[in-house]
């Protein structure tokens, strides 16, 4: 009663109560996930009861596994088809305008840079909805696989300036000026000297990118055209609160496995890179310091 | 000559595609809004000049927004969710991002990771996990039920506005968390003990140093969660699917699937971005006259 009394009086100085707090939060925070994809196994046809272990959901069902239910396989292959094109096109557009906004001295620059903001500030249905208004009565553009890319783009884009021009900014410009003072072009300093220097950011934004691309709902789903260029949230969404079966949660189990092996696979890949250097927590920090 | 085009040449693609994708774009949502409707196929015939724009669709909207109307309800409602999923979440997301911030020496690596977690979990499959625990069958019904707390299974799915609140919760206060390490991580541990040595309790440093030095970060994380969440239709789609919690993102959306009404949806589009730019506003100016008070 005592401790009790302390603790009321004065919970921040020994942290008990943040303790418990932290540690509940995660627990909280994980442990629905991970019932969900317990679920995915379960041999009956509910999500909630459990009846028995089985592969079923995955591939056994001839019909309605995600393996064999056409839907749901296209689901996943659209997500990851956009997911690739996302990162193809938004890092290298990304990049550019990071350097080229850091760099430019003009009259232009500030308007690019206040314009760059807006896509991070805007609700994602406003978004969507501009754009699809836009393809149909201006652009022309069909709805489909196209569509969803040019607006995966548009929201990835400010993600990618974010991080690399932080990363500029610290690196500084002394290493540029001293390669140009050494003989090297503009483009063969960029090329030889920043390029390498910037490349954690360049994986930062890579791996934001996947992870916003696979994660999109509502700017997708409104640039899609049919069931052929559904994706795993689009398939979630719109079959969640009808009678569907544990597929359902069998497909958004691979889609995260497919996830934290990429991550993990990215991971392994980095720190070989960066182990001269010993920056293997740069890229997490960089990703952190983005969402201020 | 080169040399002066070099960078903004670098700019040129990018600048391009924002135009082209997101100013564009926007403005097509005014050409709509302020546009007709076709008579026959009741699709909305955009007007791109402005000259020729008259206010009938948007007249109708504001109507609606007077007080009583449907659209002022949707509006106070999704305002009152968002604002309680905002206190909520700032009530887990700080302790967690302090203790994050000062405590956790150890297991701050782990922590971490646990804590970026759901950020590699797509949201709608987080929906999905609370779908199946809060089914009538589901373990939160059972688990109440087991220990009598609930006599039958509640409906938690059929159009609560609680479970609507605690799916928001849930779903954005990861995104609070990190910004608010951020901020609190940054703070100089110097300060906290000159406090103590200046005989402060270790609440009122708190209330004096800590929580003053963090406000921009608590003021810019929610700015972060609730411009998305002002927007929100699908968790409240997933989790109540009923008119009876519709917010604005609701009826947004459902102008949108509807067809010929697409231009009051337009016109929505346009309210809810206004409105949310007067709340940007103010974060920035509390923010440029925060650093200019610290300058001083």
């Amino acid at each position: 009663m005592r401790r009790f009394r302390g603790w009321l009086a004065n919970p921040w100085a020994k942290p008990r109560f943040l303790v418990v707090v932290t540690w509940g939060y995660i627990v909280w925070s994980v442990v629905p996930v991970v019932i969900a994809i317990l679920f995915s196994f379960n041999a009956g046809r509910s999500r909630s009861v459990w009846q028995g272990f089985s592969l079923r959901w995955y591939w056994s069902d001839p019909n309605q596994s995600v393996w064999n239910d056409p839907t749901l396989r296209g689901a996943l292959e659209q997500s990851l088809r956009l997911a690739a094109l996302d990162m193809v096109i938004a890092v290298p557009l990304g990049v550019t305008l990071a350097l080229g906004l850091t760099r430019w001295r003009g009259y232009g620059a500030r308007p690019v840079n206040l314009l760059m903001l807006f896509p991070l500030v805007t609700p994602e249905i406003v978004m969507a909805v501009s754009l699809l208004l836009v393809f149909v009565t201006l652009y022309g553009v069909a709805l489909g696989t196209t569509a969803q890319v040019l607006g995966q783009v548009t929201f990835s884009v400010s993600y990618v300036v974010l991080i690399v021009r932080g990363r500029l900014l610290s690196i500084g410009r002394q290493y540029e000026e001293a390669a140009t003072d050494l003989g090297a072009s503009p483009l063969s300093a960029l090329r030889l000297v920043l390029l390498p220097l910037l490349a954690p950011a360049i994986f930062a934004s890579l791996m934001v990118v996947f992870a916003l691309s696979i994660d999109d709902f509502v700017v997708t789903d409104y640039l899609s055209s049919d069931a052929s260029t559904q994706t795993v949230p689009i398939r979630i969404y719109s079959s969640v609160r009808g009678t569907t079966t544990p597929a359902l949660n069998a497909l958004a189990t691979v889609m995260v496995a497919t996830t934290l092996i990429a991550i993990a696979l990215a991971f392994v890949i980095y720190r070989r890179f960066n182990a001269a250097s010993g920056a293997d927590t740069s890229a997490l920090r960089d990703i952190a310091a983005l969402e201020v | 000559m080169t040399r002066r085009w070099f960078w903004p040449l670098f700019a040129m693609p990018g600048a391009v595609w924002l135009v082209l994708l997101f100013l564009v774009p926007f403005y097509a949502v005014l050409a709509v809004a302020f546009g007709g409707v076709d008579p026959i196929f009741q699709a909305p015939v955009p007007v791109w000049n402005p000259l020729h724009w008259h206010g009938d669709t948007m007249r109708s909207v504001l109507d609606q927004l007077r007080p009583g109307q449907v659209f002022w309800i949707v509006f106070l409602r999704t305002f009152a969710y968002v604002a309680l999923a905002l206190a909520g979440c700032l009530a887990i997301g700080y302790p967690v991002a302090y203790y994050l911030a000062r405590h956790a020496r150890r297991f701050k690596a782990l922590l971490l990771v646990l804590l970026i977690i759901p950020f590699w979990v797509s949201y709608l499959m987080r929906m999905l996990a609370w779908i199946g625990l809060l089914l009538p069958d589901g373990l939160v019904n059972r688990t109440l039920t087991g220990i009598g707390l609930l006599s039958h299974p509640y409906g938690w799915l059929d159009g609560q506005a609680s479970s609507v609140i605690f799916a928001l919760i849930y779903g954005y206060v990861p995104y609070l968390i990190l910004p608010l390490w951020a901020t609190l991580d940054r703070i100089e541990p110097h300060l906290l003990e000159a406090g103590r040595d200046l005989g402060a309790s270790p609440w009122s440093t708190f209330f004096h140093v800590t929580l003053p030095l963090s406000r921009q970060g608590i003021l810019a994380g929610s700015v972060l969660i609730a411009l998305p969440m002002f927007g929100d239709y699908y968790t409240n789609d997933v989790i109540s699917g009923s008119p009876r919690t519709s917010m604005i993102g609701n009826q947004i959306n459902l102008f949108f699937q509807g067809g010929p009404q697409r231009t009051v949806g337009a016109a929505l589009v346009i309210v809810l971005s206004v409105v949310l730019a007067i709340l940007m506003s103010y974060y920035l100016w509390s923010t440029a006259r925060a650093s200019r008070l610290e300058v001083v």
